[in-house]
């Protein structure tokens, strides 16, 4: 089964890491990544751009776009990443291994329902 | 986390500090009291985050502790005798924390924020104190940090801060809520603050350009954070989407010697794409409410510069018309001297001349001036008004990598001046 793990933290902190703490957080992260896809389990990963950049469309009639992200939430949705693993157990160690890779903030598991991988070459 | 590694409590602190600080200020209407405050509330942080692990919200637990602190100090005071160190006040935390995370996710937090960036923007206070006071409070930069990007003794700025501190304690900064007209001016004045702070990293050049590049980079920290705060200001989307373009191409501006290394020679390879896409969604945004102001217009220039993968692929047209706009919303003379560069690649040096000679008597001791001039010369072949010309801008540059950059026009000059003459023999 396919679990999109949603990485949640503090966009102010993480902004405020220095270069140096940002590549060894990125290197420690590469490690666990490293060990997923040569099991052959790491669908995609995304770090997403800040929150500033984000736009909201809410589909009334007519669409509504609004500046920002969704939710103003103490913690934002920093990125993703698709994962395959038989349970909910194997994904949350997977959260774990990413966790201690990178603290701070919060992980949220969801298995994923339908999954198109799209055409866009990476 | 490893908990007792301080350079992530260090990163912790420096992001809740605007917060604080504006909630501190807030509450004890005096910006020393608040800096006070807070540098108490850091140090128990220090203490105590190693061992319980940092709290799940930073800036909520340092207002409550430097707030507590302080009042201590006050009531200490009062009895005039010390009372015993007092843990016990901060141990359970926990349920004051969320009660208070809770009213500061309420409107007073970006109003406590925009006022502590805006007590450093006061009118009174010169350019250079203002963006010192910014860096200090804002940032909390050390003194010696700042000293250091100004080029200036700490003695020196520590003077300058305190200097500008008493201005403003004088200066009566307004407590209450600000209406909507107020709000939007002092958003204007903080952001022209934010765009000078960059300013003095990116007119940086030779030795000092990795001294002051911290200079881009707090600027561009609080631009996101004002952001952030007014996510629908198209003109503070502007504002963040030209500091990010502008600093993308930080690595390729300067040669291994310190000297400038112009737009059409730099290797793009080397621009920060990051940065760009960034700055480019941010521009992009801010078009789509069509109120067009100043930031938006040089981010707009600023990204057709940074889509183009080689000089020749630059849209010169488009920036030509960008410029035309920027000088109907701030008519200046640099703004037109910008314009007739690209005016230069549309319609050729000649109109580009015709456009500049006006500006003369007002840009008479602008170096770029002489140094725009003397390219449109030289290019029209007129070589010995092109000498005059550069050599008027080298007796007006401000740093020695300017005079370099045309000293290096004046060589080829000379060069092909002896290639003429050989070729007569």
């Amino acid at each position: 089964m396919l679990y999109a793990i949603l990485c949640y933290h503090d966009e102010d902190l993480v902004g405020s890491w220095t270069k140096e703490q940002d590549a060894a957080v990125m290197q420690k992260l590469a490690v666990v990544q490293d060990k997923l896809t040569s099991q052959g389990r790491l669908g995609p990963v995304a770090r997403l751009l800040p929150t500033t950049a984000a736009t909201t469309l809410r589909k009334d009639d007519p669409p509504l776009v609004l500046d920002g992200p969704y939710a103003e939430t103490k913690e934002q949705l920093l990125g993703f990443y698709l994962v395959d693993c038989n349970n909910l157990d194997e994904a949350l160690e997977v959260a774990r291994d990413l966790g201690a890779a990178n603290p701070g903030g919060a992980y949220e598991i969801r298995p994923v329902g339908l999954f198109v991988p799209g055409s866009r070459p990476a | 986390m490893t908990t007792t590694d301080t350079a992530w409590i260090d990163a912790a602190l420096t992001s809740a500090r605007p917060q604080a600080v504006g909630a501190l200020l807030r509450y004890f209407r005096d910006l020393d009291t608040a800096e006070e405050a807070f540098q108490n509330a850091c140090l128990r942080a220090l203490k105590t985050w190693p061992q319980n692990g940092p709290p799940r919200d930073a800036a909520a637990w340092l207002i409550m502790v430097g707030r507590n602190v302080a009042i201590d100090e006050v009531r200490r005071n009062r009895r005039q005798r010390p009372l015993p160190e007092d843990d016990q006040a901060i141990s359970d935390l926990d349920d004051a924390e969320e009660e208070i995370a809770e009213r500061l996710d309420g409107s007073h937090y970006r109003d406590d924020i925009l006022r502590l960036l805006f007590i450093c923007c006061h009118p009174e206070l010169p350019a250079t104190q203002q963006i010192a006071l910014a860096l200090r409070i804002v940032s909390g930069l050390t003194v010696k940090q700042i000293a250091r990007a100004f080029l200036v003794s700490e003695a020196a700025m520590e003077q300058r801060i305190t200097r500008a501190k008493a201005r403003v304690a004088e200066a009566n900064v307004p407590f209450e809520t600000p209406g909507a007209v107020e709000r939007s001016e002092r958003l204007a004045a903080v952001a022209a603050m934010i765009y000078l702070i960059f300013n003095e990293g990116y007119s940086a050049s030779g030795d000092t350009v990795e001294i002051r590049k911290p200079l881009c980079e707090e600027a561009i920290r609080q631009a996101r954070l004002l952001l952030r705060l007014f996510q629908s200001e198209p003109e503070i989307m502007g504002l963040t989407s030209l500091l990010l373009l502008q600093h993308a191409r930080t690595d390729a501006r300067f040669a291994a010697d310190g000297s400038l290394i112009l737009l059409d020679d730099q290797d793009r390879s080397k621009w920060n794409q990051k940065l760009i896409a960034e700055g480019s969604a941010l521009i992009d945004k801010a078009v789509r409410h069509r109120q067009s102001g100043p930031y938006q217009i040089q981010a707009a220039i600023a990204a057709l510069h940074s889509r183009a993968e080689k000089p020749e692929d630059t849209d010169w047209k488009q920036i030509d018309l960008l410029y035309g706009a920027l000088e109907l919303v701030q008519p200046s003379p640099v703004v037109t001297l910008n314009r007739a560069v690209a005016v230069s690649k549309v319609r050729g040096p000649e109109a580009a001349l015709e456009m500049i000679e006006p500006l003369a008597p007002r840009l008479a001791n602008y170096f770029h001036f002489f140094g725009v001039r003397g390219a449109f010369l030289m290019q029209l072949g007129r070589n010995e008004e092109a000498r005059v010309a550069f050599d008027r801008a080298i007796a007006l540059a401000n740093t020695s990598a300017e005079a370099a950059h045309i000293r290096m026009h004046l060589d080829r000059l000379m060069r092909d001046s002896e290639i003429a003459k050989i070729s007569k023999k």
